[in-house]
């Protein structure tokens, strides 16, 4: 709790007026809204190690910091958007710097049938009430005091939607680019997406820098499948070293509907992504791969948080974490297996990586079950190459620096081999392999 | 081609080698038997430079380069191969990479050109002639979920194209079935040239029925305490190590 007199330059300087009018401004039901979070966030202030969720990630440094409302020149500063091109990722493009829509580079001309896609901004200065509903109901995760502030100044985000039985073929490509501004930027992006019943999509979060900054960014992504819809997604976090980048990801799994998630996060100096998923339907699937590579002072933390609601449910989660140096990683996965929901399977396996005596990471797998008939497997280890391999890959030539790479490149790799894109799979291959230590 | 003398050597500690003395020309194939834990893998082991076999005393020249100072990728390069008694599995490095990593890697420490892919798969589908394994044990990881066969097929598979000058077989005949024995044994007998000399390390005469030894030695307690022609091997399969003791004491002559 803070009092105007006790409040940190962080928290202070997001009460000051947006650099830039955010958009749905002056639609009551949206600024009271608005107000009540920012109240809430000025109350609550940056949670402290004492709250659990953020016991292994210290915001001290960040409290200290102070950052503009938003980057007023962000629609113009100019951008070569061929530099985030992905290999694979060919269909329609939703582009954001520093936390504003950028139409110029985006790609949404002839949008594949069945798929409606546009800034949020967009919607709330045409026609906000359809959102009114969903920008307006919150429930507050205790100590969730990003989500406030993102809720408070998000004025842009991704809206997305397919239509039932809609097979959008296509990897829809969401681009955030942080880039240099006139002083450290905190920006925020609100998602709502939804696959209708029996609906496909393939969806690229990417996360980009074009140049060095030291942004904070916050997003709320809320992913909603319905019956037997199909999602493919894949998260490539490669921002800036200096930039901040907190993510909360929450998906809401109908029956029959299939999610698999594939994150690769190389970038930041701090990056903390709460991915969290609901089984509320019979028979849901929830899979996801996960890699972490920090060097450096990177501090990444990624909380895994699952509940299985019903019958015949199943996730299946494999995480990885690489750090060397002086980087700091936290990962945490926890899967609860809620009354009745019986038959259901869940696998939680973190393996980490340590490749410097200064790094540290911290895993913590948390399996909660009161189904019955529950087939639960989880694993966390924490250590060093394999000396034996090795020792292996030496004895036939391969020079040692080299041979360490060949086995941490094996470690992180895994992660992918399930993706079904095959070029985006060897781009973001090579991508871990090229952030490996020489 | 080898020279080691009076090598003692420690592992977690303990003294495994005592003093160990052998000489290998180019173009021999020398056999070594020995009772379990007199220490035949632990000098292979010293020989290929695995961290943690402290010598202690002695020397090992190869080609007249005193190798203990180098570390084990500069030993294969040098032409130094070992194929372990127990293969390590690998995940997530697939076979056919990891070969060609390590060729390449050798040919670029001899100051020679790396083979590009079509070259290099030129040069694996030769060296299958000399080792049939199969194109899928190729495409897997390396020896992950091989069977114990196909592991130790695996290593020939590589001596094969890594073409080394010394190569050191720890039991790469244990747990192989009659037919995979021929096998390996064919795949040694095609390298055997005038230039590659073997050190193979066994427990079982019939091995030397296929790959003939032009000497036979009995390590035993970090010693080599007998040597002699392969019908040493012969003697040893009817009488035991324990005669070899008796007759190193000098209590009983050579049976006849
Ligand atoms: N890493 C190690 N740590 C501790 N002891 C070891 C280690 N490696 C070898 N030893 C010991 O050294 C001795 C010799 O082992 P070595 O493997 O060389 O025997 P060997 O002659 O190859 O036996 P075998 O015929 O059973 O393969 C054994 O007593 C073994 O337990
Ligand atoms: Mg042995």
């Amino acid at each position: 709790m803070s009092s105007a007199a006790t409040r940190s330059p962080f928290v202070e300087s997001q009460l000051a007026a947006p650099a830039s009018p955010l958009p749905g401004a002056g639609v009551p039901w949206l600024d009271a809204a608005r107000r009540e979070h920012l109240a809430a966030f000025a109350e609550a202030g940056l949670p402290t190690k004492h709250v659990e969720a953020w016991k292994y990630t210290a915001l001290r440094a960040l409290a200290q910091r102070k950052f503009s409302t938003g980057d007023a020149q962000a629609a113009a500063r100019a951008i070569d958007a061929s530099a985030f091109a992905l290999p694979g990722v060919d269909g329609p493009v939703l582009a954001f710097v520093n936390g504003v829509f950028r139409a110029d580079l985006s790609q949404l001309a002839q949008l594949p049938d069945g798929l409606e896609l546009r800034p949020m901004s967009q919607a709330l200065r045409e026609d906000p009430e359809p959102l009114r509903f969903t920008l307006s109901r919150y429930e507050p995760e205790k100590g969730d005091v990003f989500v406030r502030l993102n809720a408070a100044l998000a004025g842009d985000g991704v809206l997305l939607k397919v239509v039932a039985g809609a097979k959008v073929a296509a990897p829809v490509h969401l681009l955030f680019i942080g880039a240099p501004a006139e002083g450290d930027v905190a920006w925020h992006l609100r998602h709502v997406i939804e696959l209708g019943e029996g609906s496909e999509l393939s969806l690229v979060e990417h996360h980009a820098a074009s140049g060095d900054q030291r942004h904070l960014g916050t997003t709320c992504t809320d992913i909603v499948l319905r019956e037997g819809a199909v999602l493919h997604h894949a998260a490539f976090q490669d921002a800036a070293p200096g930039a901040a980048l907190i993510r909360r990801t929450k998906l809401h799994l109908g029956a029959r509907s299939h999610a698999t998630v594939h994150v690769v996060e190389l970038g930041a100096a701090l990056a903390r992504h709460d991915l969290q998923a609901e089984l509320v339907g019979n028979e849901a699937r929830f899979d996801t791969r996960g890699v972490f590579l920090l060097h450096a002072k990177q501090h990444g933390d990624t909380q895994l948080a699952i509940r299985q609601q019903a019958l015949n449910t199943t996730t299946d989660s494999v995480w990885r974490g690489v750090a060397d140096e002086r980087a700091r990683g936290v990962f945490r996965g926890a899967v609860l297996v809620e009354p009745g929901a019986d038959g259901s399977d869940c696998n939680v396996q973190n393996k980490n990586l340590l490749l410097s005596e200064q790094a540290e990471i911290d895993t913590k797998p948390e399996l909660v079950i009161y189904a019955d008939e529950v087939k639960a497997v989880h694993g966390a280890t924490v250590g060093q190459l394999d000396e034996r391999a090795l020792f292996y890959l030496q004895s036939r030539g391969i020079p040692q620096a080299q041979a360490r790479g060949v086995l941490t490149a094996a470690f992180c790799r895994t992660v992918l081999d399930d993706l079904p894109n095959a070029e985006l799979r060897a781009y973001l291959g090579d991508r871990l392999v090229a952030q490996l230590p020489a | 081609m080898l020279k080691i003398e009076n090598l003692h050597a420690r592992v977690a500690g303990k003294e495994i080698l005592k003093g160990l003395t052998l000489a290998v020309n180019a173009g021999e194939v020398h056999a070594i038997m020995g009772p379990n834990g007199a220490g035949k893998s632990t000098l292979g082991n010293v020989l290929a430079g695995r961290p943690g076999y402290e010598v202690t005393a002695g020397s090992v020249e190869f080609n007249g380069v005193n190798i203990l100072e180098l570390p084990p990728e500069e030993r294969a390069a040098a032409g130094v191969f070992l194929a372990l008694q127990y293969p390590v599995e690998i995940p997530g490095v697939n076979n056919t990479y990891f070969l060609r990593t390590a060729l390449n890697a050798q040919r670029k420490a001899r100051g020679e050109n790396e083979l590009d892919s079509m070259a290099f798969l030129k040069t694996v589908r030769e060296k299958l002639k000399i080792m049939q394994i199969s194109d899928d044990l190729l495409k897997r990881a390396v020896n992950e979920g091989f069977s114990g066969g196909e592991k130790k097929r695996n290593e020939i598979f590589q001596m094969a194209l890594l073409e080394p000058k010394l190569a050191i077989l720890d039991e790469t005949d244990s747990g192989l079935d009659i037919d995979a024995l021929k096998q390996v044994s064919q795949g040694v007998n095609a390298l055997r040239s005038p230039e590659r000399s073997f050190l193979v390390i066994t427990h079982y005469q019939r091995l030397l029925d296929y790959i003939t030894p032009d000497f036979v030695h009995v390590l035993a307690d970090g010693k080599i305490v007998e040597s002699g022609d392969r019908t040493l091997a012969l003697k040893l399969e009817e009488h035991g190590y324990a005669w070899v003791k008796e007759h190193e004491a000098g209590v009983v002559g050579e049976p006849a």
